[in-house]
């Protein structure tokens, strides 16, 4: 009953029960931060707009992407990931989402930060639709833990369209 | 990339989904994620959209790969929805990198098998270790199987002294 392979037992038993339940409450923190980020989208240029040689249309833009995403960060977030991603709706799909741009954030003081860039991504419709197209920019982020659920949010920016020719 | 374990549990819901997880093995992982971290992976009727993170089998290739939507496209009325995956530090995305079958283009419906919702660190060293070193594996069995062995029978002693 009371011998070194019983405690042992008992005792790796209770250190793994001690570990798991320690991994729930921290990821439980997290919920407890209400984050307040902010988040500024220009699209400061249209570069060219064309149709590629398979026939779907493409586009490239320059951007200012600004935010401040520092209230996101808990002590339990190992990095942020965060991209902007076009939005919009055609005849054939009710939605689509192009990702621009993306970074990993690894700290919280790297999560203010602004970058004046053309899109990391080619914006390539699956089609050519993009002639007059409206769309949304949307910059998302996906917080994740050191331990426990992810948490995602977003700040949707409106109101943008495209040249109504080819450029 | 990483390769499933067969722990299947039943997620408490009330239609039983399976939650499966997966050991990252890769000491530079495509998402950023330390070698020996255990994510959790579940699958259900939510929409696929740009961001999330999803497992998915391509014919022809027998590990799974975790990457991250970046591109969706779902047509009208829900018929069909195209998607595209690239792991966070890949240059390049799933269809340029190669990662995709030979012509394919896209993901659909049918080659997703899941979507990561959390992690564990550290956890699946054990797994990684155990698979790595398959010495480690026999050894821990020989020595479990020795202490069974030569462990005294206490309930034996027991009953041969009401005897």
């Amino acid at each position: 009953m009371h011998s070194f392979g019983y405690r042992l037992n008992v005792l790796l038993t209770q250190a793994v029960t001690l570990l798991a339940l320690m991994c729930v409450i921290a990821s439980l923190s997290d919920t407890l931060n209400v984050p307040s980020p902010s988040a500024d989208v220009r699209v400061l240029h249209i570069n060219w707009l064309h149709k590629q040689r398979n026939g779907n249309d493409e586009v490239s833009l320059t951007m200012n992407i600004s935010a401040d995403l520092r209230s996101t960060f808990t002590w339990n977030t190992k990095q942020v990931f965060v991209f902007l991603a076009a939005e919009y709706e055609t005849e054939k799909n009710h939605l689509n989402q192009i990702s621009l741009w993306d970074a990993i954030i690894p700290s919280k003081e790297q999560a203010k930060f602004s970058y004046h860039t053309i899109n990391k991504y080619r914006f390539t419709d699956q089609g050519n639709n993009l002639r007059g197209q409206e769309y949304n920019l949307t910059l998302h982020w996906h917080v994740m833990p050191k331990t426990g659920k992810m948490f995602s949010d977003k700040v949707i920016t409106t109101g943008y369209r495209l040249p109504e020719t080819y450029v | 990339m990483g390769f499933i374990k067969d722990a299947m549990q039943p997620a408490g819901s009330l239609r039983a989904r399976p939650l499966l997880t997966q050991i990252i093995t890769l000491e530079e992982d495509p998402l950023n994620l330390t070698q020996g971290d255990i994510l959790f992976l579940h699958m259900n009727e939510d929409p696929i959209r740009a961001g999330d993170i999803v497992v998915f089998n391509i014919k022809g290739k027998t590990i799974p790969v975790v990457h991250r939507v970046i591109q969706v496209h779902e047509q009208q009325n829900n018929k069909e929805i195209y998607v595209l995956t690239k792991g966070d530090i890949n240059k390049k995305d799933d269809r340029l990198g190669g990662i995709y079958g030979s012509g394919q283009l896209w993901l659909q419906r049918q080659h997703i098998m899941g979507r990561a919702i959390g992690f564990l660190p550290y956890e699946g060293w054990v797994t990684i270790v155990l698979t790595e070193n398959p010495i480690v594996k026999y050894v821990l069995i020989g020595a479990l199987s020795l202490v069974l062995i030569t462990s005294k029978d206490r309930g034996a002693k027991q009953n041969s002294r009401l005897v």
